[in-house]
């Protein structure tokens, strides 16, 4: 076997000591799975706990707990890093045609500071008192005994600077390393995406890490700033946290929405259409993202003249975002369209997050959303977003980028059957959520009136329906990489220069500088029996 | 390290992703000046707090920084910009290959770090011995309170009126009746379990959330003084944090100088360094203004 990133050299410290992105980004995807693993069994406890009106599984703490790490440990280990950890650690110097990111040590630094984070916020679990959501509210958070919120918000602060120095590794990388003939309207669309996420990241994550600083100032010192019993103001907590959690919502989306411009192009085997307005709407959804945050707290006391600008400004942002849609509909249209296992997990992209970002238009006109306000419509809203948003576009990039990152091809078969009980069992579980929202059903509670049961149990088989997808996703992607078949250099026929280096690339990424040319002219390949991969016809003559 | 990462180009510091040590110093700079920003909004977080509760509580923030020692705290500016001055040199130096200038310059830097911190410590040991710190809050653990309320600004509440005494003739002369309002001191605390000088969001002049945006012009003067006081500890607390941290990075250079792994192509540490010790500078430019020179002198 020829060498490659992942024999290049053995033991453990070549792991833990590596400054390879390839080996990092690996052990980030190992890293936020299980906390997507841990997260999810907590899911599932709560709806198993929804499946009777009264308390049955758990008892009231026991399930407020539940809640709050679940939130925490999806958005801040789990979300928040995984496509730009993982997906693009990996790919981003690959797609660019460089050897590395800007600077290595800083990009191992930042997986550390991860780890650390989520240990600091798993361990704040045994001081316990975490329980008031993953929002962190004062007062709430202010009160007696709550003595992990202490350690869960210093966690929060040290994963925020393991994002934003990945966000700085990939501005760099992008504006400094990009070889020659890469011009910024060359780039992938995942990169444009990358790079629209690495600004959010770089200018919004350093106010969480303050608000997170005074947090901890007011529960341990009472410097009076949050604390209303010291005079302090709840409200200005809410608008420094919402100020970086909404931007937040954009660091998880946007690397979704860059990878799906990839999957449709590649799989439609048709030059993306409108490529600038969807690299400019990467870019002005970044812009936007900062000027709506008020719309978190339409109900927490605000003027109604912000409100109503508030309330504009989150309409506006549905102009960039319905762009990027329409322009992979028309990419689609007259494609060659082949559904493998990726692009099915595209497809529910598109379905799902129109569904998540339609029903985001409810909740940002201030009539309805003094009814709809935390209730399971909520839940059920960003649900549909982050869930059926981003992790359905990581799914989709992890089968896409797995035989380029194992060298090894996983079960189409398999693939497709998970890709179905995810999306059957993702919709029962949170459509259902939104029938329980709009008739009143508030969120976060640990029991329910009788009348919301049958919807409950829909919602509830739903999620058991999602896990056996996932878990059946899991285990053919764990199974491929003992007996799967020996992947191609480009199993799909992409055009990106990820597909221009073995699978699995060598260490050093392209022992020859790859030639730049359009990331999207599909004309080149030909699909080769011989392989199970595509081939540059020019190459395939010569 | 299993890597070979920084092989294949002669110059031991040229990392093997980059193709020329211009393209490394210049990605190494942009790096520098993304992660300044990133510390401007930090301590924007910070002065948005200051902004909100200066906006809300105007009285208390003219009154209470009259406590903090404006005479100190220019002293602590003129430390600062003279150290910027000296880094400036310093990297200049490096610049040049002057090795033995640059550990000059460092070392004097250093001082400058020093002295600051020491002032600061002079400045924080009155406040603590004065009780005009922040308010101090029930223990997390056994829930006693960590500072009683009326202790901490006993020495406050019971100076002041006789500053007012003193001031308020003036005031007479120039016929300003409001002022001396603002200046009564008189007024009972509202909150007999907390003890004086704390009113809540709905009673103080205004909070975020109250309803009309009207000042409760009925509230008693001159009370929250601790607000003022817990942001200018986190303020500088913050700002000293930044300090040390920056001293220590200085420490780092130098002793790399010293081992002489810089050479007028190969100095970026230095100059990386000198870029983070003037944010640190400047962010305290803004400090002490907005904290110590709120009121100094209004009545000329």
């Amino acid at each position: 076997m020829k060498d490659n990133y992942l024999t290049h050299s053995r033991g453990f410290l070549s792991w833990a000591l590596t400054l390879d992105h390839k080996r990092i980004g690996l052990m980030y995807l190992v890293a936020v799975l299980s906390s997507f693993l841990v997260a999810g069994i907590m899911a599932l406890m709560i709806r198993a706990e929804h499946l009777a009106p009264g308390a049955d599984l758990v008892d009231a703490d026991t399930y407020n707990r539940l809640m709050t790490l679940h939130g925490a440990i999806m958005v801040f280990l789990f979300i928040i890093p995984s496509i730009p950890g993982a997906l693009g650690n990996f790919v981003l110097p690959i797609m660019l045609g460089a050897k590395d990111v800007a600077f290595p040590k800083l990009n191992l630094c930042s997986f550390y500071l991860w780890i650390v984070g989520a240990l600091l916020a798993v361990g704040s679990i045994a001081a316990g008192g975490v329980d008031g959501g993953w929002t962190f509210y004062t007062p709430y958070s202010l009160q007696d005994g709550r003595i992990g919120v202490i350690g869960m918000t210093m966690g929060v602060f040290i994963l925020g600077f393991s994002s934003i120095f990945t966000g700085l590794n990939f501005v760099v990388t992008i504006h400094r390393l990009r070889p020659p003939g890469m011009t910024w309207f060359r780039m992938p669309l995942f990169l444009w995406g990358i790079y629209a996420t690495a600004i959010l990241q770089i200018l919004a994550t350093p106010v969480i890490g303050i608000t997170m600083l005074l947090l901890i100032a007011e529960r341990v010192m009472g410097i009076g700033i949050f604390d209303p019993a010291l005079g302090g103001d709840p409200v200005l907590f809410q608008h420094f946290f919402w100020f970086y959690s909404h931007p937040a919502v954009y660091i998880m989306i946007l690397p979704g929405l860059a990878i799906i411009s990839e999957l449709i192009a590649t799989f439609s085997h048709k030059h993306i259409f409108g490529y600038s307005f969807i690299a400019f709407s990467s870019v002005a959804i970044a812009v936007f993202s900062f000027l709506v945050w008020g719309h978190h707290m339409f109900t927490s006391g605000m003027s109604p003249l912000a409100a109503m600008i508030f309330s504009a400004l989150t309409y506006s942002v549905s102009i960039p975002t319905a762009v990027k849609i329409f322009n992979w509909l028309a990419t689609m249209y007259k494609g060659s369209i082949s559904f493998q296992t990726p692009m099915l997990y595209a497809l529910a992209f598109i379905f799902l997050f129109t569904i998540g970002g339609l029903t985001g238009i409810f909740l940002g006109s201030l009539s309805t959303d003094v009814h709809l306000h935390d209730t399971y419509f909520v839940v059920a809203h960003f649900h549909y977003v982050m869930m059926g948003g981003t992790v359905i576009a990581m799914l989709g990039g992890l089968h896409y980028w797995w035989p380029k990152m194992t060298g090894r091809m996983y079960s189409e078969f398999w693939g497709r059957i998970g890709c179905l009980l995810v999306f059957v069992g993702f919709n029962l579980t949170f459509f259902s959520q939104f029938l329980l929202g709009s008739l009143g059903m508030p969120r976060r509670y640990h029991t329910y009136a009788a009348e919301f049961q049958s919807i409950h149990v829909a919602s509830s088989i739903g999620s058991f329906t999602l896990a056996a997808g996932l878990f059946i996703t899991l285990f053919y992607l764990v199974h491929s990489l003992f007996r799967g078949a020996i992947a191609p250099a480009n199993p799909w026929g992409g055009a990106t220069l990820e597909w221009h280096c073995t699978s699995p690339p060598p260490h050093d990424n392209f022992s020859v500088a790859p030639t730049v040319g359009d990331p999207y002219d599909y004309s080149d390949l030909s699909y080769d029996p011989a392989t199970g991969g595509w081939v540059s016809k020019a190459g395939a003559k010569a | 390290m299993s890597d070979d990462h920084g092989h294949g180009h002669g110059d031991p510091n040229l990392a093997h992703h980059w193709d020329t040590m211009d393209q490394q110093v210049h990605a190494g700079k942009f790096g520098m000046w993304l992660f300044l920003s990133t510390e401007v909004l930090l301590f924007a977080g910070l002065f948005c707090a200051y902004c909100v509760y200066r906006g809300l509580h105007p009285e208390v923030f003219a009154e209470a920084s009259k406590v903090l020692n404006w005479k100190l705290g220019a002293l602590n500016t003129v430390i600062l910009l003279a150290s910027s001055f000296t880094m400036a040199m310093g990297v200049r130096a490096a610049q040049l290959g002057n090795k033995s200038q640059t550990s000059l310059m460092l070392v004097l830097t250093l001082c400058g770090a020093g002295g600051f911190m020491v002032v600061k410590a002079i400045e924080y040991n009155e406040k603590f011995e004065h009780g005009t710190v922040w308010i101090g809050h029930k223990n997390s653990i056994t829930g006693d309170y960590n500072y009683s309320p009326q202790d901490k600004f006993k020495d406050v509440e019971y100076a002041y009126p006789a500053e007012a005494a003193e001031a308020a003739p003036d005031e007479s002369e120039h016929g300003d009746p409001k002022l001396a309002a603002l200046l009564d001191t008189t007024v009972t605390p509202i909150e007999p379990k907390l003890g004086g000088g704390i009113v809540q969001p709905g009673v103080a002049p205004s909070g975020l959330a109250s309803d009309d945006g009207k000042r409760v012009t009925t509230a008693p003067k001159l009370q929250n003084m601790h607000i003022f006081f817990g942001i200018y500890f986190v303020m500088t607390g913050t700002h000293g944090l930044h300090v040390i941290i920056g001293a220590i990075a200085i420490i780092w250079v130098l002793i790399r100088n010293i081992r002489g792994d810089f050479t007028p192509k190969y100095n970026l540490p230095v100059d990386l360094v000198g870029l983070y010790w003037h944010l640190v500078d400047l962010i305290w430019i803004f400090l002490f203004p907005l904290l110590y020179l709120i009121n100094l002198d209004p009545w000329n």
